[in-house]
C-alpha cells in the first residue's frame, strides 16, 4: 500500500476542543495556555489515556504570552502527565495546529515516538500589549543605571507619547497588507462576487447550527466552566447565528474597501479564543493499547507563495502537493475540511482547484479537480465557528476524522491557508 | 554504639547525632548521657573554639524527647528529676563558653528545638520537611527545658505565646520570618554554612538580631504592658479550652514568672509545672490518644492485609456539597486526578468551584505556593458523561441520600468502571449491603463516610459490608489516610458508629428541651462537659431535616431510645431547619447567631411540670451516649474500644481530655456507671437500662482498657 508518507503508519485516536468563542466574550478570562491545557486534559479523560504513555507534545500558538512562551511545555506539565515529556510550540500562523499535528505524525512515522498529543490554542482576548521601543529602552536603561545622575538624565528623555502602546496588528510584516486587504484583493482579482461570499457565509452558519443541533459538533467540544462559579458553563461555540439570512448579511458595509469592496465582517472569520488537542499514535501502539483509531494520516504538505501576490492562495499549491504524495486525486476525496479565513479566500481556492490556467501555472496537465460543494465544510466552517489562530488545524482534523467515520468515507482532505502566503494540506484515510 | 560522632577540624567541633536503630533522632537517656560527656570534654578542650551541632538522619534534626521514657514516669518526683536533669544539660550549651551553632534540617520539635534555642546561632534548611515547633501543649505538658524562657527572649513574648500556647509547628520560612532560626539555606550547603558560622562566631563575630519594634517595646518591655498581654492571653486560653486543659495556662505561668523573676526562676517554675502536668489525668489521656492515633495509622483494618493498590485517579459521582468537599480534599491532600460527574453542567461547575476553593484557601494561608496551587487546581475536572471513569481506581458516590437513586447510580457506574475499581458510598444512613445488592461485583462496594465540612473534619468511617473484599477495604483505608483522615473501620450497622452513639444523645437533648430546659442551658452544660458545641447548636448546624431523617432511620433500627420526637417533626414541618433557613432552635441573621428563638417553644410543645435539675440533664445526655457506645462496641460495630474512642473524639469532638466515651466509662468505673444508668432508668425511663455488655463487665470486674 502506498501511504505516500515514508515510515510507520500514524493514526488519529481521538481529539477534542474547547468551545470557540468570540474574543472578549465568555472565554476572555482564560489564557492560551489555559485553553490548551483544558483541551488536553479533556482528551486524556475522554480517551482514558494513561499520561505516562505520551512521548512528546506539539502545540500551535501564533501570539504567545510573554509569561509562558512555550505553550506546549506548559501543557505537558499538567499533573496528569509525568514531568519528562518534551514539548515544543509551533507557529505557522493559521496552520500552526496543523503543523503541530504534522510534526507529531512525522515523529511517529520516523519511530522517534509512539504517542504524541498535538493541537493548538489562541487567546485573542489575552493579547500582549507592548510598550513602545523608546519606553522599553528607558525602563531597561533605568534598571541598569548606576547613579542618580544617570537616572535623571534618562528620565529627562521621556516624552508622554512614549507611553502609547504597540498593539499587534494582523498585517503582513513584509508588505504591510492586512489579511482582510489581501482577501479583498483576491475577491477582485479572482472575480468573487459579494453575493457568492455572502452565500458562503450563510451556508457556514446554517451548517454549523445543524451540526450543533444534532449534537455532532457538540460531541467534539469539552465544556469550559466559569471561574468562581460566576456565569454559566460554556459548552458550545458562541459565534453561530442560526437566524443569519442572506438579506441581513447583504446589508453590511465592506470593511477593507469602502467603495468597491466585498469583504465584510459577516463573510470573514471573527477573532476567537479557543484550544484543540488531538491524540496521535502509531497504528501498532494504538492496537496494542486497545484503541480503535478514527483515521490514519496518509500524507501532508506545505507550500508558500509570495505574500505580496495573493496572500491566501497557499492551499492551491499545498493541496495538489499533498494529493500527489498520497497517490490520490481530488476525485478520490470524499470529504473536505477547508479553513474559511474569508469567504473570498475559500471561493478563490476552490476556483484555483478547478482552474485550467492555475494547473498550467503549476506545470500540471489538468486542473487539480472539480470540487463538490456538498462535501466541503459539511458542519460549517471558521466563518461561523470562529478561528482561534493556533487552534483551528486541530478542529479541522477532529471534525474531518469524526465525520469520515460517520459517513464511511475513505479519504478526507484538510486545507488551511496561512498568513505569510503559506498553505497546508493533509490527507486522512479511513482505518 | 554511640549516638554522636565527634570530629574536630580547624578548631571547630562537629557533633553529629544519629541515633542507632531509629529512623528519627529523639532525646533518650542514652543521648543525654552521651551529650553530657561530650560537652564536658569540649568545654575542657583548648583546641575547640566552637561547636557545630548537626543530625545524621534524613528528615529529622531532633524530633523531641523520648515519649516512651515520658510515659514510663511513675511519680511527680520522677518527672521533676527528669526535667531538671534535661534543663541542666541544655543549660550546659550556653555555659560552654564557646559558640554552638545548630544546623537544622527536618523536624526540630520540643526538646530538640529547646536545645537549638540554647545554641548561639541557628541555621535551617528551606525545605518542606523542615518543621520547627514546641508541640508539648498538645500532649498536656509544657516545654520544660528552658523553652518557655528562651523563645520569648529571642523572638518576643507575643510571637512566643502564639507558638507555645497552641503547640504550633512552623514551616521553615515562617520560622525564619519569626526569628526562631537565623538563616535559611539550601539543604546541600547546610553543613558548610553551619561550620562557617561556627568559625565566624569563634573569631568574634556576633549576629545582629534586629531591634525590637515600637509595639514590642511598649507592650513587652514594661510591667504594665506585660500584665495586659498576659491577662489577654489568659482570657483567650480559657475561652478556647473551656478550663479543661491546664497545660496552656501553665505555660503562661512559666513564661510570666520567668519574665518577672528571671530565667533561672522561670526554669524552676517550668519544672514544677511540668511535673504536675506530667502525672496528671489530662496529659495521660492526651498521650493515650496520641498513641492510639499513631497505632491506628498503621492499622489496615484487616489482619494480614494485601498490599494496597496505588490510587491515582479518583471519580466522584455527585458534585454537590459533600462530593465537592471530598474531591477537593482528595486533590489537595492526596494529589490525585479527580473527575467529577453530575447530571447537568451547572452542577458540575458549582462542584468544581467549591473544590477549587479548598485549594484557594491553602494558597490564602500560604500553605502552598502559587505554582503548587495551580497544579492542584489542574487536578480537578468534570463533565456529565463517563469520560475518565474507566481509568478510575476509586469512585466515591455522594448523590442524594435515597436508596433508589443510589441503586441507579451504582448500576450505571458499574458499566463504566474497571473490575478492580473500588466503588464507595458516602451514605450516612443506608446500609452498604443494600447499596451493593444491585452490583455485579459487590465485593468492591464499600462505605466511605466523610464528615462535613470534608476539608476540616478529620474522621473517616470506612464501612465494611458483609460482601466487601479485603482488597477493597485496604484500598479505601489507605486512600482515606492519603486524604489526611483518621480512618476507623466500622461494621455495616445503621448509624455506623458516630451517628449511632450520637443518636440517643440527640434524642435525649430533644426530650430535655421539651421538658423545659432552656436550650442555651443545655448547650452550656455540654460545652462545660468539654464538647466543642452543645447538642442544640449541633442540631441547628447539621439541619433539623437532616437530623430528622437520620433519627427516623435509627429509630426504626434501634427503637425508642433513638426516636425523633414529635416536637422535632413539628419544627421541620414549620420550616425551622436551623442555620440554613435562618431559624431553628436559635435565630440566625446574616450568618450570625442571634439568640434563642422564643417562638420555637410553642411549636415544640414544652411540657408542663418544670425542667429536671442540671446534674440530671447532664447525666442523661452523657450517659445516653456512653451506654450506646458500650452497646455498639459489644455488637462489633467497631473493632476495639480504641477505635470507638478515637472515632468519637475526631468525629463529634468528644472531649479529648476525657479520652473518649469508653475510656470515660473506665474512669468512672463500669460498676458505678451501671448504677448511674439504673438510677436514670428508674427516674426517667427504660431507655436508660444499662447495656448488657456493661452489666456483664461490671459483674466480672472488667474494663474496656487493660491498663486503666
Amino acid at each position: 500500500m502506498n501511504t505516500g508518507q515514508s515510515g510507520r503508519r500514524v493514526v488519529v485516536v481521538g481529539g477534542c476542543r474547547t468551545p470557540f468563542c468570540k474574543a472578549g466574550t465568555v472565554l476572555k478570562h482564560l489564557t492560551g495556555v489555559d485553553l490548551a491545557r483544558h483541551a488536553a486534559l479533556e482528551l486524556l479523560h475522554r480517551c482514558e489515556l494513561e499520561g505516562a504513555l505520551v512521548d512528546e507534545m506539539y502545540f500551535g500558538q501564533v501570539v504567545p504570552s510573554a509569561l509562558a512562551p512555550n505553550l506546549a511545555r506548559e501543557v505537558s506539565l499538567l499533573p496528569q502527565f509525568p514531568r519528562d515529556i518534551p514539548a515544543a510550540s509551533v507557529n505557522r500562523a493559521c496552520a500552526s495546529a496543523s503543523t503541530a499535528i504534522a510534526i507529531g505524525a512525522d515523529q511517529i512515522a520516523a519511530a522517534r515516538a509512539d504517542v504524541v498529543i498535538a493541537g493548538g490554542a489562541e487567546s485573542l482576548s489575552d493579547v500582549p500589549i507592548l510598550h513602545s521601543r523608546r519606553f522599553a529602552d528607558l525602563l531597561i536603561g533605568l534598571s541598569r543605571a548606576r547613579s542618580l545622575g544617570e537616572r535623571l538624565r534618562l528620565l529627562a528623555t521621556f516624552r508622554p507619547r512614549d507611553l502609547v502602546p504597540v498593539t499587534p496588528a494582523i498585517a503582513e510584516p513584509s508588505t504591510g497588507e492586512s489579511m482582510g486587504q489581501s482577501a479583498e484583493k483576491m475577491a477582485k482579482v479572482n472575480g468573487i462576487t459579494r453575493e457568492a461570499q455572502d452565500a458562503w457565509a450563510v451556508r457556514s452558519h446554517q451548517l454549523a447550527q445543524a451540526g450543533t443541533t444534532d449534537g455532532r459538533l457538540l460531541a467534539e467540544i469539552a465544556p469550559v466552566f466559569p471561574p468562581d462559579g460566576a456565569g454559566d458553563p460554556v459548552d458550545r461555540d458562541n459565534g453561530l447565528r442560526a437566524d443569519t439570512t442572506l438579506e441581513q448579511v447583504a446589508k453590511l458595509p465592506p470593511v477593507f474597501d469602502r467603495r468597491y469592496g466585498s469583504v465584510t465582517a459577516a463573510n470573514s472569520s471573527p477573532l476567537t479564543d479557543g484550544g484543540s488537542a488531538v491524540l496521535l499514535m502509531s497504528a501498532e501502539r494504538a492496537a496494542a493499547l486497545g484503541y480503535r483509531a478514527l483515521a490514519a494520516i496518509r500524507a501532508h504538505a506545505v507550500a508558500a507563495v509570495d505574500p505580496g501576490w495573493q496572500l491566501l492562495m497557499g492551499p492551491a499549491v499545498a493541496v495538489p502537493r499533498a494529493l500527489d504524495r498520497a497517490g490520490l486525486t481530488l476525485r478520490d476525496i470524499g470529504l473536505i475540511e477547508m479553513h474559511e479565513a474569508f469567504a473570498s479566500q475559500v471561493l478563490s481556492n476552490i476556483q484555483a482547484f478547478e482552474s485550467k490556467r492555475w494547473a498550467e501555472r503549476l506545470g500540471r496537465s489538468a486542473p487539480i479537480g472539480a470540487v463538490d460543494r456538498d462535501i466541503v465544510n459539511v458542519m460549517g466552517g471558521s466563518i461561523a465557528i470562529g478561528h482561534p489562530f493556533g487552534a483551528t488545524g486541530g478542529r479541522l482534523t477532529i471534525t474531518l476524522a469524526n465525520e469520515m467515520r460517520r459517513r464511511g468515507v475513505e479519504f478526507g482532505l484538510i486545507s488551511v491557508c496561512a498568513q505569510g502566503g503559506m498553505g497546508f494540506a493533509m490527507v486522512l484515510e479511513q482505518v | 554504639m554511640s549516638a554522636f560522632t565527634r570530629t574536630v577540624e580547624g578548631g571547630i567541633a562537629r557533633l553529629v547525632l544519629d541515633l542507632p536503630g531509629e529512623p528519627i533522632n529523639k532525646i533518650t537517656r542514652g543521648v543525654r548521657d552521651e551529650l553530657d560527656v561530650l560537652l564536658r570534654q569540649i568545654g575542657g578542650d583548648p583546641a575547640v573554639r566552637a561547636v557545630a551541632l548537626l543530625s545524621g538522619k534524613p528528615d529529622t534534626f531532633i524530633a523531641g524527647a523520648d515519649i516512651d521514657e515520658f510515659v514510663a514516669l511513675a511519680s511527680r518526683s520522677d518527672a521533676f528529676a527528669l526535667v531538671r536533669g534535661g534543663q541542666a544539660l541544655v543549660n550546659r550549651i550556653p555555659e560552654l563558653g564557646k559558640p554552638v551553632v545548630a544546623g537544622i534540617h527536618g523536624a526540630c520539635l520540643g526538646g530538640g528545638l529547646e536545645a537549638a534555642l540554647a545554641c548561639t546561632y541557628r541555621v535551617a534548611t528551606d525545605h518542606d520537611k523542615t518543621s520547627i515547633g514546641l508541640p508539648e501543649v498538645q500532649l498536656g505538658i509544657i516545654p520544660a527545658a528552658g523553652g518557655c524562657q528562651r523563645l520569648p527572649r529571642l523572638i518576643g513574648v507575643q510571637p512566643a505565646l502564639d507558638i507555645i500556647l497552641a503547640g504550633k509547628t512552623l514551616p521553615a520560612k515562617l520560622a525564619h520570618r519569626r526569628g526562631v532560626v537565623d538563616e535559611l539555606v539550601h539543604p546541600a550547603i547546610l553543613e558548610r554554612v553551619t561550620l562557617e558560622a561556627a568559625r565566624r562566631l569563634a573569631d568574634g563575630w556576633r549576629p545582629a538580631r534586629g531591634r525590637p519594634g515600637v509595639k514590642r517595646l511598649l507592650l513587652e518591655r514594661n510591667p504594665l504592658g506585660l500584665k495586659l498581654l498576659f491577662s489577654l492571653a489568659r482570657k483567650q486560653v480559657l475561652a478556647k479550652s473551656g478550663g479543661h486543659y491546664p497545660a496552656p495556662l501553665a505555660a503562661l505561668r512559666a513564661i510570666e514568672h520567668g519574665l518577672r523573676y528571671g530565667s533561672e526562676a522561670g526554669m524552676e517554675m517550668e519544672a514544677e509545672l511540668f511535673a504536675d502536668l506530667a502525672v496528671g489525668e489530662v496529659s495521660r489521656e492526651l498521650v493515650r490518644i496520641f498513641f492510639a492515633t499513631t497505632a491506628l495509622k498503621k492499622d489496615h483494618g484487616v489482619g494480614e492485609p494485601p498490599e494496597p493498590r496505588r490510587v491515582r485517579r479518583l471519580g466522584i459521582l455527585g458534585a454537590g456539597f459533600m462530593g465537592s468537599g471530598i474531591g477537593g480534599t482528595a486533590a489537595v491532600q492526596a494529589g490525585v486526578d479527580v473527575r467529577f460527574r453530575d447530571t447537568a453542567l451547572p452542577a458540575v461547575a458549582r462542584g468544581l468551584t467549591a473544590a477549587r476553593h479548598i485549594a484557594d484557601d491553602r494558597l490564602a494561608r500560604r500553605r502552598v505556593t502559587r505554582y503548587e496551587h495551580r497544579r492542584l487546581v489542574a487536578l480537578l475536572s468534570g463533565g456529565t458523561d463517563w469520560a475518565g471513569f474507566a481509568s478510575a481506581d476509586v469512585v466515591i458516590e455522594a448523590v442524594f441520600e435515597d436508596l433508589a437513586v443510589k441503586h441507579a447510580v451504582f448500576r450505571e457506574a458499574e458499566q463504566h468502571v474497571r473490575d478492580e475499581c473500588v466503588l464507595a458510598s458516602n451514605t450516612s444512613t443506608i446500609p452498604i449491603e443494600r447499596i451493593a445488592s444491585v452490583a455485579r461485583h459487590p465485593e468492591r462496594v464499600i462505605g466511605m463516610h466523610f464528615f462535613s465540612p470534608v476539608e476540616r473534619m478529620p474522621l473517616l468511617e470506612v464501612i465494611v459490608g458483609r460482601q466487601t473484599a479485603s482488597w477493597a477495604l485496604v484500598a479505601a483505608v489507605d486512600f482515606g489516610r492519603r486524604m489526611g483522615k483518621t480512618v476507623v473501620v466500622v461494621q455495616d450497622r445503621p448509624g455506623f458508629w458516630v451517628n449511632r452513639i450520637l443518636g440517643p444523645y440527640m434524642s435525649e437533648a430533644g426530650r430535655l428541651v421539651q421538658e423545659g430546659v432552656p436550650i442555651e442551658r443545655l448547650d452550656y452544660l455540654m460545652k462545660r462537659f468539654g464538647f466543642p458545641v452543645g447538642p442544640i447548636t449541633l442540631l441547628d448546624e447539621v439541619g433539623l431535616d437532616v437530623a430528622l431523617k437520620a433519627a427516623n432511620v435509627l429509630g426504626e433500627a434501634y427503637g425508642e431510645r433513638m426516636q425523633p420526637l414529635e416536637g422535632l417533626r413539628r419544627m421541620v414541618a414549620d420550616g425551622r431547619l436551623g442555620r440554613k433557613t435562618g431559624r431553628g432552635f436559635y435565630r440566625y441573621d446574616g450568618g450570625k447567631r442571634r439568640g434563642a428563638d422564643d417562638s420555637a417553644g410553642a411549636v415544640l410543645g414544652v411540657k408542663a411540670g418544670g425542667p429536671p435539675p442540671d446534674e440530671d440533664a447532664e447525666q442523661r445526655l452523657v450517659y445516653a451516649m456512653l451506654n450506646e457506645a458500650a452497646r455498639a462496641l459489644d455488637e462489633g460495630v467497631v473493632r476495639s474500644a480504641r477505635d470507638g474512642d478515637i472515632a468519637a473524639i475526631f468525629g463529634i469532638g468528644y472531649p479529648p481530655f476525657r479520652g473518649g466515651p469508653l475510656r470515660t466509662l473506665d474512669r468512672t468505673g463500669v460498676g458505678r456507671a451501671v448504677e448511674i444508668l439504673e438510677a436514670l432508668a428508674r427516674a426517667y425511663g427504660d431507655r436508660f437500662a444499662p447495656a448488657s455488655a456493661l452489666v456483664r463487665m461490671a459483674q466480672s470486674g472488667g474494663s474496656f482498657y487493660s491498663n486503666s
